[in-house]
């Protein structure tokens, strides 16, 4: 157990599969990098930085730089998992999903149940997402909600180190597909993780705090803001629950409703554009679940329906915030 | 190849407004004041001021990433370029969209672009204008090595061959996508070959080298004009920078980042050439030298000195109306 940042828990839980499983390849752009160069090699590891030193130890044969075609890599992977691998591609930026949809959505996704239970595709898709570090409209996206409205998909989003390790661990032995959502302002965040591989299974909520007044469903980096947020207001005597679902799909919506029939109220924090969102789904599965137990109405807190902005300020006003958060909650309580 | 005093002055101070924009954004980057992400141009200059000197009003050009050369060629302000760099309000894209999304469309720049090998299907589609509404213009993607595997890429070429668009594809060829190089991840290693395979003839230059640059590309300008269709020309040069700021270009050879500020450089071979002769004199050269400077100078000082966007239009222009 030690100080371990999000990037190095991914790097671990990687390298630890690949030594354990022979059939587990990587497969992205410059996740060496300096393929064909005559300088260094393994010069990026990754755009992040996240697969640095995996192709020094395991060699080119299982570590793949690609040409810049998410289309025929994404695809590639998907067809070396039904075919037996354990493929992990990397689409550098979530955005890039617009390039290569047909394979994710229409391919992997679709084989098991179109091929009548014949195919096991056991393929990660690792990708960055989310605002907060100026990258713009085409490098900022979540488009989780677009991947969780996919059958055949499974959608993860770890909102720390120690969850970064055991679900990507739990991703590369599960045997669908998997796109894996890793956010790119959370790479240096640190915490405690053990040195020992350990799995987080799909589809099980983590209760980040316990508390009788609300309940605050977040999702990815709106967990550590939305704990802040939930900290700071028990000083003002509103106790809540902060509860981080980790995957999308499957969902633990029997811990979410659980929670809100002991709580009342629901807020729900998520980073992705408003419309037909996380947000979104989680409220009316909690509307048609549990109606009859809130107290007031439930609360979405997200960013505006617009592109993520370039400019700082502009950026900061789109993220939603502690600040944001803490308003949604104080609403659902009815104080100011 | 025909080329007068007026237009060589013309290429120049593009070549030079390209070059001392880069050099500035890169110093001024270091500082931590521009936000984001910069991918510079500096070293690529000949292509961008080659190309887009020999187009009009009614011609576009999609870009790439690397797209403040493009932009500066095709006209878009250098100041308002530099406000959008900076994230200022009256940047050229109200500083929504940085430096990887510059553009301005009443000049004909359809945008750099944050996805690579986005730009060609575009400019397929912008010929398409031009043929439908017979503006008689032309289009140019330019796209880097990188996009030139992406399958946007290639359809777009086969689409423009079979419709005949008037589609200038002009593969910008700097050795590396991201950490990469083109001499591995092209297949077949001749690109011009792989545009003849889409039956669109096409020529290798030496991008270091306007007067080459200016030559193919005004010999593919006049049979597009002609309505022969699309043309193809691989650029061959190096960006003296990383892929991204803050990218230390660990994998090229050492001595290749040392030598080739020395030998590769566009500006340096232009004013020899033309000053060897009677075709321009130093001081003319000298004096656009001196412009450049004090423009890039004070598009710096008044981007620093801008105020942020306000913060009411993070939600304007998602629509027309809504």
């Amino acid at each position: 157990m030690s100080q371990k940042s999000f990037r190095e828990a991914l790097n671990e839980a990687m390298r630890d599969e690949m030594r354990r499983d022979p059939t587990v390849i990587l497969l992205g752009e410059d996740i060496a990098g300096g393929m064909g160069s005559g300088g260094e090699q393994d010069a990026w590891g990754g755009v992040l930085g996240a697969t640095k030193g995996l192709m020094p130890e395991f060699g080119r044969e299982r570590v793949y730089d690609t040409p810049i075609s998410e289309s025929a890599f994404i695809g590639a992977a998907a067809g070396a998992a039904a075919t037996g691998l354990r493929p992990v591609a990397q689409l550098m930026f979530v955005d890039f999903f617009g390039v290569c949809g047909d394979q994710i959505i229409n391919q992997m996704a679709k084989f098991r149940y179109m091929f009548g239970g014949k195919a096991t595709t056991p393929v990660v898709i690792r990708t960055l997402f989310g605002a907060g570090t100026r990258a713009a409209s085409q490098h900022s996206q979540c488009l989780y909600p677009i991947m969780t409205h996919i059958p055949g998909l499974k959608v993860v989003i770890p909102s720390s180190p120690y969850e970064a390790k055991g679900l990507m661990t739990q991703a590369i032995r599960d045997d669908d597909p998997v796109i894996f959502f890793e956010h790119k302002a959370m790479f240096d965040d640190k915490e405690e993780v053990p040195d020992e591989p350990y799995t987080i299974p799909f589809g099980v909520a983590r209760t980040v705090r316990e508390g009788k007044d609300v309940t605050v469903v977040a999702i990815g980096r709106m967990v550590g803001f939305a704990k802040t947020a939930a900290d700071a207001l028990a000083k003002d005597g509103i106790d809540c629950t902060v509860l981080d679902p980790r995957t999308t799909s499957p969902l633990d919506s029997d811990a979410i409703v659980a929670s809100v029939r002991k709580t009342g109220r629901l807020v729900v924090v998520d980073e992705a554009s408003p419309r037909c969102g996380m947000a979104s789904d989680i409220s009316a599965i909690v509307a048609e679940q549990a109606f009859d137990a809130l107290k007031a109405p439930i609360k979405r807190v997200m960013p505006p329906h617009s592109p993520v902005p370039f400019a700082p300020n502009l950026e900061d006003a789109y993220i939603p915030g502690v600040d944001a958060i803490s308003a949604g909650i104080r609403a659902v309580m009815g104080v100011k | 190849m025909k080329i007068d005093k007026e237009q060589l002055l013309a290429g120049y101070r593009i070549m030079r407004t390209i070059r001392d924009f880069e050099e500035r954004v890169h110093k001024e980057f270091m500082t931590g004041q521009i936000p984001g992400f910069v991918h510079l141009y500096a070293g690529e200059e000949a292509s961008a001021a080659a190309v887009c000197l020999q187009l009009g009003d009614a011609d576009t050009v999609a870009s790439t990433h690397r797209g403040h050369g493009h932009a500066i060629a095709k006209g878009c302000d250098v100041k308002a370029m530099m406000l959008e760099i900076y994230g200022r309000e009256g940047g050229l894209c109200a500083g929504k969209g940085g430096s990887m999304h510059i553009a301005d469309l009443d000049v004909g720049m359809l945008g750099a672009n944050g996805i690579v090998g986005g730009g060609p299907p575009l400019v397929c589609g912008a010929a398409i204008t031009a043929k439908t509404l017979k503006t008689g213009g032309l289009s140019v993607a330019f796209f880097g090595d990188g996009a030139f595997n992406q399958g946007t890429t290639l359809e777009s070429m086969n689409f423009a061959r079979v419709y005949d668009l008037p589609v200038l594809f002009v593969l910008e060829d700097n050795g590396y996508a991201e950490s990469t190089s083109s001499s591995w991840s092209i297949g077949g290693h001749n690109p011009v070959r792989r545009a003849e395979g889409f039956g669109i003839p096409g020529e290798r230059v030496d991008g270091h080298d306007f007067f080459a640059v200016y030559r193919a590309a005004e010999d593919a300008i006049a049979a597009i004009r002609k309505g022969e269709g699309p043309r193809f020309i691989h650029i061959q040069f190096t960006r003296y920078y990383g892929h991204f700021e803050g990218d230390a270009s660990t994998y090229k050879p050492a001595n290749q980042v040392k030598d080739e500020r020395r030998y590769l450089d566009a500006l340096k071979f232009f004013r020899a050439r033309t000053t060897a002769g009677t075709m321009l004199k130093n001081e003319d050269l000298d004096a656009i030298d001196a412009e450049v400077e004090a423009l890039i100078d004070t598009a710096v000082r008044e981007a620093k000195a801008a105020p942020a966007p306000d913060v009411s239009t993070l939600t304007t222009d998602v629509y027309l109306s809504y």
